[in-house]
């Protein structure tokens, strides 16, 4: 059975996913996706132990051995992407029953369990395979699945948003699979070892060039990358609270570790910042994000839309530790997926906890909420923390080794844009807690009372994963800095 | 984690206080504001000197919990200043102020009992944040309270980044995270965190952040806000660059700057804003100076000043509150109505111009014999004679322009028709303590003395520690005597008008605008309508695209394309010519 794990980790939910499809149960549907993303989460964990020295999982689909079958492999860099986003489903899945009732129609309740474990599948899957059509093919089925989450929003605007992202998406999946069409011209394979081994003499190759090219243009397009973020705010904003939740805790990060998978995995470093300097491209864009993001989201009167500016900035943060190229700056990238999954993950269920019971996550539907829902507005205040940057949270430990990184590098600009950055997010954050703390609840909205204990409990999960891996940051960054030197192994 | 026996950081005692406050009402909120920083105060002393706990963050170790000599001086002053600022304020401010105001006087006393830089910096940005709101709190009352406020968040959370980027630095540099004297390395980090710390000091260029914002809090705000930011800054100063030569420098300026200004100044609580600036520069020269008992007077200073600083902005506060009026021009003659409000700012201003018997004269005299002492030793003993002659210089004009300026205008002068009576009577009893305090440590300065940081220098040199010889009296009644002539001979020159002085500030409160005026839409002579129009236009233009709301939420996708091809063909044209 173990040996079979990698395989488990993507069939449980895409098969679970027909099967809840067939029973057309909302109950039935949604115990199957919290007992799957219960097992999805078991077997990121176990695959993690077992690759935790540095081994490899090589799992050959069907028996076929690669380069003619399909390959998943497994090692410490996606053990950890896959205990990131299994860990969050299994914590966001239980929390959905209650939020969905408030806004989404029941009769769409067995198609929003189909599509989330389909989502979910995809995401797992992008991650552990170690082919690179077959990545096409799962970023697809995530896709999908996340369009058609995103147009259950209340919000009528979702259905605009999810077009527009449904475009978009298209366009950078399109741009991926011309990237991997044109390495595949150019050396006949498709998986991701053996394209790194043939890729190796064929570095001055135009077409290698191009292939990058499109590979990162389109990745960027799915991790919001400045400037082909515009459809995220608008996805994030209007979809269901906890499937912007979801999204904004596991989507962007599969997008970066697929960015990194083919940065370092198929390319090479050596390739990727000797040959193409792609680090010149990732700062300067990186910066930019992070600066216009942080300020965008001051100006806005949405929470929901606040925050996926936020996350903008936050992917800015991320890129910027690639562009770094070096150690610290890929441990703190790594660190970040962890971390921005945790703190965004808070921020956006608690919002989500203030929709349940508020119908809404507007600044005017948080006013005063300080005392009327003090545990949800707690945890967000947490969230914040966390956000900002504030030790003894995990923000802290991220931002730290970016600051260390960049002044490893002697980039002092780049440390100064990265302070500034975060006390925009102080001003942001504070805009919220102005609100529910200091002001009074406007007299036209209803008094609440505190969220359900099941909406608190995985939320305060979450809250306290913040404030552990803040102290405690021994696990995570054991393994983000083992995985930065694995990779960075060629350079310097 | 680890904790020797039980121990809480004092200073989250205020802090957490801060948040149980608006929870309570009526009698149960008096006795926590006034318990909550006795309680302060005891565990301040509880605490033996050393690091109690150690938390692990990363590969580092935090020590939230060092306590030292300089620390537990600071620690005690600022609960007393905490005590008597709640005291103060008791039914008159408003409950987001009081919070606040534990909120920040927590912070300040987190940071003089924090052993590492990451510690420090938590709580440094904590105070940022605690003495902003205690200004912001106050923008119902004093709408012009908004804008300086944030103005002055500004200053604070930028001297954060600077001194963030510092520590970052150090600890690269050095591995260390340790918050001790930094005076033996070296490279840019050390700078950085000299920078950070030196906004808080008011040093320049920045100095005027003190006066924009100070004057705009409310009585009782101003009070807090004086005691706590300016304090904690002479107290890192203290630890970290004891003896760095600039600051001599820095000090100095700051001392000139402030009478300069304050003598110029018309509005009461600015001209009190430029006497803390002129102050603590006194301190700061004496931490450039860095003898121990430099030191030792940079603390003394400190403590003292703290406590007749408050007093006089509570006279100062009761003046403002009681008659609406804050110009010196509109004020006079109070004696009469306000006998109690006169006799605290009476006390205050003699003990700010160091008069004997005054809290300020046995604390004071340390800084200018240390540098009298130091001119002995030092390499260019000349250099030190002249800081000795200035400071004594400024101790005589601290008494021109606050010690006689303030009481002469205020509560004698001509009689401008004010009727006012003393404040509530908490108020008076506030100010009744801190009048005490200011005699009490003046004429028993052996106390004070004994909680000094560097003891074996008191046991080294005793005739510095005393003040009440025949000649030093002597020497300093007749300083303070020349100075008042000087001020009733100049009178008729420092009548009062109304003025605004310029100053640094300027340039970022007014110079950005009006070059944002000069360098916008003025299309020639378009008209006021058309530029209006055009302003309009582009105000909903920004709305539209990055707005809340709007007519359409989202960019267009033909927009979002153009982007993505414009940047696929600049990747792949920049690989292509290279």
């Amino acid at each position: 059975m173990s040996m079979h794990l990698p395989a488990l980790q993507v069939i449980i939910p895409l098969l679970l996913a027909a099967v809840i499809f067939l029973f057309n149960n909302a109950r039935i549907a949604y115990i199957v996706s919290v007992a799957a993303s219960w097992l999805c989460l078991a077997i990121a964990i176990q695959l993690l132990l077992l690759v935790n020295d540095g081994s490899v999982i090589e799992y050959a689909f069907g028996g076929w051995e690669p380069p003619w079958g399909i390959a998943y492999n497994v090692d410490q860099l996606n053990a950890f992407v896959l205990v990131i986003v299994s860990g969050i489903a299994a914590i966001m899945f239980p929390f959905s029953w209650r939020s969905i009732q408030a806004e989404i129609p029941a009769s769409l309740h067995v198609l929003f369990y189909t599509a989330l474990l389909l989502c979910l599948a995809g995401l797992l899957g992008m991650t552990i395979t170690g082919d690179a059509f077959n990545f096409f093919v799962l970023l697809e089925i995530s896709s999908l699945a996340t369009y058609t989450l995103i147009s259950l929003g209340k919000d009528r605007r979702s259905l605009s948003a999810a077009f527009q992202y449904l475009i978009m998406g298209t366009i950078g999946g399109t741009f991926i699979l011309l990237g991997v069409g044109l390495l595949y011209t150019l050396t006949g394979t498709l998986n991701m070892a053996d394209l790194a081994e043939r890729i190796g003499p064929l570095q001055a190759s135009r077409t290698l060039q191009a292939a990058f090219a499109f590979l990162v243009v389109g990745i960027g397009l799915k991790l919001a990358m400045f400037p082909l973020h515009l459809w995220l705010p608008g996805a994030y904003a209007t979809a269901p609270s906890v499937v912007s939740a979801f999204l904004a805790a596991t989507a962007t990060k599969v997008a970066v570790y697929a960015l990194l998978r083919f940065m370092f995995g198929v390319f090479g470093a050596d390739f990727a910042y000797g040959e193409m300097h792609v680090e010149l491209m990732l700062v300067s864009l990186a910066l930019v994000s992070v600066l216009f993001a942080s300020l965008i989201a001051l100006l806005q009167r949405g929470v929901k839309r606040m925050l996926a500016y936020s996350s903008l900035a936050q992917i800015g943060y991320m890129l910027l530790g690639i562009g770094l190229a070096n150690v610290s700056g890929l441990t703190a990238t790594l660190l970040h997926l962890f971390n921005h999954a945790l703190m965004k993950g808070v921020l956006f269920l608690a919002l989500a906890m203030v929709f349940y019971r508020t119908g809404g996550s507007s600044m005017r539907h948080m006013s005063g909420l300080g005392r009327q829902m003090p545990w949800t507005m707690a945890a967000f205040v947490v969230g914040g923390l966390s956000l900002i940057g504030v030790p003894l949270t995990v923000g802290f430990i991220s931002k730290w080794y970016l600051i260390l990184a960049s002044i490893e590098r002697g980039w002092w600009p780049v440390t100064a844009v990265i302070l500034v950055a975060s006390l925009i997010a102080v001003m942001y954050i504070w805009r919220v807690v102005e609100v529910a703390y200091f002001k009074e609840r406007p007299a036209d909205l209803p008094t609440v009372s505190e969220a359900p204990l099941s909406l608190l409990l995985p939320t305060w999960t979450l809250v306290a994963a913040n404030i552990y891996f803040g102290i405690n940051a021994s696990v995570t960054t054991g393994i983000a800095q083992n995985v930065a030197q694995t990779l960075l192994g060629g350079v310097q | 984690m680890q904790l020797d026996g039980f121990m809480l950081p004092p200073g989250l005692i205020l802090i957490l206080g801060a948040f149980i406050l608006p929870q309570v009402e009526g009698r149960v909120r008096h006795a926590l504001l006034l318990a909550l920083p006795l309680l302060t105060l005891l565990m301040v002393w509880l605490i033996p000197h050393g690091s109690h706990l150690t938390l692990g963050l990363m590969e580092y170790e935090l020590e939230p919990l060092r306590s030292s000599a300089e620390g537990r001086l600071f620690a005690t002053v600022f609960a007393v200043a905490a005590f008597a600022g709640g005291w103060y304020a008791l039914n008159k401010a408003t409950l987001l102020e009081l919070s606040a105001a534990f909120f920040y006087a927590g912070s300040a006393i987190g940071v003089t009992f924090a052993g590492d830089l990451i510690t420090l910096f938590i709580y440094w940005e904590l105070m940022a944040l605690g003495s902003t709101l205690v200004l912001w709190a106050n923008g119902k009352q004093n709408p012009r309270a908004y804008p300086a406020s944030m103005r002055y968040l500004l200053v604070h959370l930028c001297g954060g980044v600077v001194l963030m980027a510092g520590i970052a630095g150090h600890v690269y540099a050095t591995g260390s995270i340790a918050f001790s004297s930094m005076t033996m390395t070296d490279g840019l980090a050390k700078w950085l965190i000299l920078a950070g710390f030196l906004v808080n000091v008011g040093a320049p260029p920045l100095s005027a952040w003190i006066a924009d914002a100070y004057p705009e809090a409310s009585p009782s705000g101003m009070v807090f806000l004086s005691a706590f930011t300016t304090k904690t800054a002479v107290f890192v100063l203290i630890v970290g660059f004891p003896g760095t030569e600039i600051l001599i420098y820095i000090g100095l300026y700051m001392v000139f700057y402030g009478i300069v200004y304050g003598l110029l100044e018309n509005n009461l609580r600015r001209l009190m804003a430029y006497s803390i600036v002129s102050q603590v520069g006194f301190m700061v020269t004496a931490v450039g100076i860095g003898t121990e008992l430099a030191l030792n007077g940079a603390a003394a200073h400190a403590f003292a000043h703290i406590i007749y600083k408050a007093l006089l902005l509570m006279s100062a506060g009761s003046v403002l509150l009681m008659t609406g009026k804050r110009h010196c021009t509109d004020l006079g003659g109070l004696f009469k109505h306000m006998p109690i409000t006169a006799i605290a700012g009476i006390t205050g201003a003699l003990a700010i111009s160091a008069f004997p018997f005054t809290s300020g004269f046995v604390t004071k005299s340390l800084e200018t014999a240390a540098a009298y002492q130091f001119a002995a030793t030092a390499s260019d003993p000349m250099l030190l004679v002249w800081v000795w002659f200035l400071l004594t210089a400024a101790s005589a004009g601290s008494f021109l322009y606050v010690g006689l300026k303030f009481p002469w205008f205020v509560f004698f002068n001509k009689d401008a028709g004010l009727r006012p009576t003393d404040p509530a009577p908490h108020m008076q009893y506030a100010m009744w303590f801190f009048a005490f305090l200011c005699i009490a440590l003046g004429v028993f300065p052996e106390a004070l003395y004994a909680i000094l940081p560097y003891q074996n220098d008191l046991l080294a040199q005793p005739k510095s520690y005393q003040q009440y010889t025949a000649s030093h009296l002597l020497s300093q009644f007749q300083l303070l005597l020349f100075a008042g002539l000087a001020f009733f001979a100049l009178l008729p020159l420092l009548k009062q008008t109304l003025t605004i002085s310029l100053d640094v500030d300027w340039i970022y409160r007014r110079l950005f605008k009006v070059l944002g005026q000069e360098f916008t839409f003025k299309v020639g002579d378009l008209g006021g309508k058309t530029e209006a129009k055009i302003h309009g236009r582009i105000k909903r233009l920004i709305a539209h695209m990055h707005g809340p709301s709007g007519p359409r939420i989202h960019w267009p996708s033909g927009f979002m394309v153009l982007w993505v091809a414009v940047l696929l063909v600049g990747a792949l044209g920049l690989y292509y010519l290279r």
